[in-house]
């Protein structure tokens, strides 16, 4: 498989760029149900270059989320406005036979939550990692909408319906979840601004080297909405891995983050707001858990982890109850 | 008793401990993550079975008390989910909370008791409530 993969790829550098290249040292680097990732170097007579490839997997997603052509295109507009993103090469077409997928520059660095927060070598990264994040946050939300392509429009609202919608569905009864359904219901927003929103924007999906954050991953579900959300999504205490008392990362608090994100040009935060899309995120990273365990538990995703992960579902349940009485 | 020793638990653990130390270091890559996470629900099973049973006795009997109603432990988490949809309950409700808490912990020393806010919950909590058998 990965031969053909190398064959295919070296035929679609060769119909875009002319050369004869090679494909060297291509190595899968997760197997995810949604998505696949390889690494490799494509060599040409003049230079080496470190390469990413991501297409999509078989499985279904949680909720929808742009296919990688969409994303290469949000992701080389964040690169044009300024956002430390891996620069696209090219996304896929049928006569490549790749896929649903694109090529992106390789940037070394650590992804991995635990080991940022805990390594010495990542001590100074962690000290301005608050006010990095305020930045690149200013400049997705501030990239002109003209300059993406077509996007779907998720506020506050939609969320809710959605989150609620895919409950139902599974058919579970779960209090916890029933009474924060309950709380968001109370606490929904008025309609905020309408800009760009990463949508998965935490701890995690950063490649991060000693100076900080090199590149901002995973932008599938990216979509037009509410700033705040991507304030509140980097807050739900999941992506804290441990460090509870840092609200934002388990590096940051979130104080400094509105600061730092006002004073670089950013549109007043109000934290109310984030404080609706963290517990909303919580929820959602809840049943995100459940989804996985369903997907094991109907056959669709035979991987241990899948079925394992279900058992997280409770960590969320006691953050939730945590998140609404306002701790 | 309809088994000799070991207990389901022992043989679990033995289980366990053998994946652990004899095949977990031979490993490398995906196959070790997944019989990591393999061990890790091993260990979560250990402890269901440890204290699965008492929990849900204790589940049951304070829905019983918090809903008036008698029922199955399912039963009553249905009519519970029914009256906070019906706002019969709201997050406001106090002694809701305190129920909620309280299975939410059991079911966290279970799934994952080194979790941090499992463990800053219980700290604060024996902090907060000194034994009285001490």
């Amino acid at each position: 498989m990965s031969e053909d993969l190398a064959n295919n790829l070296a035929s679609a550098f060769r119909r875009r760029f002319g050369d004869a290249v090679q494909i060297a040292d291509l190595k899968s680097l997760s197997g995810g149900a949604s998505a696949e990732t390889w690494k490799f170097d494509v060599i040409t007579s003049e230079s080496r270059l470190p390469l990413i490839l991501q297409r999509m997997a078989g499985a279904q997603q949680f909720e929808a989320s742009l296919d990688r052509v969409l994303q290469s295109r949000v992701q080389s507009a964040a690169f044009e406005g300024g956002v430390p993103v891996a620069q696209v090469q090219f996304a896929f077409d049928d006569v490549d036979n790749l896929g649903n997928g694109f090529v992106m520059r390789r940037v070394e660095g650590e992804t991995l939550g635990p080991r940022i927060l805990k390594l010495d070598e990542f001590a100074a990264a962690r000290a301005g990692m608050t006010r990095q994040c305020a930045e690149i946050l200013v400049r997705i939300h501030a990239l002109d909408t003209k300059s993406l392509p077509v996007l779907p429009v998720r506020g506050a609202r939609d969320s809710l319906d959605s989150l609620s919608g895919i409950y139902r569905r599974f058919g579970e009864e779960l209090p916890v979840f029933e009474l924060a359904l309950q709380w968001l219901e109370d606490h929904v927003p008025a309609q905020g601004g309408t800009t760009l929103v990463h949508g998965d924007f935490r701890l995690g999906n950063f490649i991060v080297g000693a100076e900080g954050i090199r590149a901002v991953l995973d932008w599938e579900m990216a979509h037009i909405g509410d700033p705040a959300e991507d304030f509140g999504w980097i807050c739900v205490p999941s992506w804290r891995f441990g460090q509870l008392e840092h609200e934002v990362g388990g590096f940051g608090k979130l104080r400094d983050l509105i600061s730092c994100y006002e004073t670089a040009g950013g549109r007043a935060v109000d934290a109310q707001r984030v404080r609706f899309w963290t517990v909303l995120g919580c929820l959602k990273w809840g049943l995100i858990c459940l989804f996985f365990a369903f997907q094991y538990l109907n056959g669709d995703v035979p991987a241990i982890e899948r079925a394992v992960i279900g058992r997280r579902t409770s960590e969320t349940e006691l953050d939730l109850l945590k998140l609404m009485r306002g701790a | 008793m309809p088994t000799n020793r070991p207990t389901n638990v022992e043989l679990l653990n033995a289980v366990r401990d053998f994946l652990k130390a004899e095949v977990l270091p031979r490993l490398g890559g995906t196959e070790k993550y997944h019989l990591q996470v393999a061990v890790n629900a091993l260990g979560i099973l250990g402890r269901e079975l440890t204290s699965g049973v008492q929990f849900d006795a204790a589940e049951q009997e304070r829905l019983g008390a918090l809903l008036g109603a008698a029922g199955t432990r399912e039963e009553l988490n249905r009519l519970l989910c029914t009256r906070i949809r019906e706002r019969q309950f709201t997050y406001r409700d106090p002694k809701l909370i305190d129920h909620l808490m309280r299975t939410a912990m059991a079911k966290m020393s279970i799934d994952n008791p080194k979790y941090a806010t499992y463990v800053s919950t219980l700290a604060q909590s024996s902090a907060d409530e000194p034994r009285t058998d001490q």
